[in-house]
């Protein structure tokens, strides 16, 4: 299992909100593939330094979300609903666009200033 | 969660001073529990009281419904801020000679922790480093095998790469289904994503007691930051 941890995390917000982005980010990303095992709490809790109560609550929350599920006895794995990770997908991506968006409204561009720049760097062929 | 420690209008008097002010609490099984405050907001008296260590001058106080004292101290390991180590001994020395005056005591788990620590056994104590002799307290408290750990500043004055190795041992040896720690420190950054609950002490009163991750939620700021608001 490859789950690639990022140095510190922003302890102003809800550190258990954190991991499960991380854990959804990996998912997206492929690097938790379906059918994945997570790690258990006390490894997990131990690699990034947080009390595991707190990695427990995030896995609770993505098992009730569905990105998750319990195999007893076994361990905690990545959905293998194939439409579920789908869904993950666009809802990250989409967040991604949107995160981006604000910065850019922030910045005073209207959302056609932002397609004409797109525009701009698909034609120099950037990808 | 039942309440392993309660504490019900505790007030510490010496003399005129009130090192502890009415103060009510309770910590649950299993809980890691941040006691945060500046020098002198009476963090140490606090811990002291719940270790059997000094007496309440009013208030009621239990440990595993029990009145702190000698009964207690076989459940709970409880490590000083002090810089207590006898010189003049070993490391092995030293080991033998604390084991001798605690229950529970495990050598394989001090085996396990010195060699975490990077301790050698036949170190004089006078010879290790300021976060060498902090490794040395912290790995004499978890090889007690008991159901409460006290910790008294186990980060302050010494080094980042001995703060960082404490900190991994705080999480390895916790098992939320039966130990319980109580952590007091000013280096509110380094621990804080340790913690269930945080208290916060200031000139010996209570002033905030609430779940580390509702903290953040509510004010949009990690533990270290609403510390230095209130304190700075």
């Amino acid at each position: 299992m490859t789950l690639i941890l990022h140095d510190r995390f922003d302890e102003n917000r809800p550190i258990y909100l954190q991991i499960m982005e991380m854990i959804k980010k990996a998912i997206v990303r492929g690097e938790l593939k379906p059918g994945d095992r997570l790690p258990s709490v006390r490894e997990l809790a131990v690699m990034l330094r947080v009390n595991p109560n707190t990695v427990q609550r995030a896995y609770q929350e993505l098992e009730r979300e569905g990105v998750t599920f319990t195999r007893r006895g076994q361990g905690k794995f990545v959905t293998e609903d194939v439409e579920a990770i789908d869904a993950l997908k666009k809802a990250f991506r989409r967040e991604l666009v949107e995160h981006f968006l604000k910065e850019a409204s922030e910045t005073g561009m209207s959302i056609d200033d932002v397609i004409k720049i797109l525009e701009e760097l698909k034609d120099e062929g950037i990808n | 969660m039942k309440g392993l420690i309660e504490i019900d209008g505790l007030t510490k008097r010496y003399g005129r001073t009130i090192a502890l002010g009415n103060i009510s609490m309770e910590v649950g099984e299993g809980e890691i529990v941040g006691i945060l405050g500046p020098n002198g907001s009476g963090k140490s008296t606090l811990l002291k009281v719940i270790a059997g260590l000094v007496r309440p001058s009013s208030g009621r106080v239990t440990v595993f419904g029990m009145k702190p004292g000698h009964g207690v101290r076989k459940l709970l390991a409880y490590m000083s801020e002090n810089d207590y180590l006898y010189r003049w001994m070993t490391v092995k020395e030293l080991v033998e000679w604390t084991s001798k005056f605690h229950d529970n005591w495990s050598m394989d788990k001090t085996q396990a922790l010195l060699e975490f620590f990077d301790i050698d056994w036949g170190l004089k104590v006078a010879n290790l480093s300021r976060g060498m002799r902090g490794r040395l307290k912290v790995a004499l408290a978890f090889s007690r095998e008991v159901p409460l750990y006290l910790l008294d500043e186990p980060l302050s004055g010494i080094d980042a790469a001995s703060r960082s190795k404490i900190l991994d041992i705080l999480i390895r040896e916790y098992r939320p289904e039966n130990s319980t720690i109580l952590l007091s420190t000013h280096l509110v950054m380094e621990a804080e994503s340790l913690f269930d609950r945080a208290i916060f002490l200031k000139n010996g009163e209570k002033i905030i007691d609430e779940a580390a991750e509702n903290l953040r939620d509510r004010y949009g700021a990690s533990i270290n930051n609403i510390f230095i608001q209130i304190y700075g």
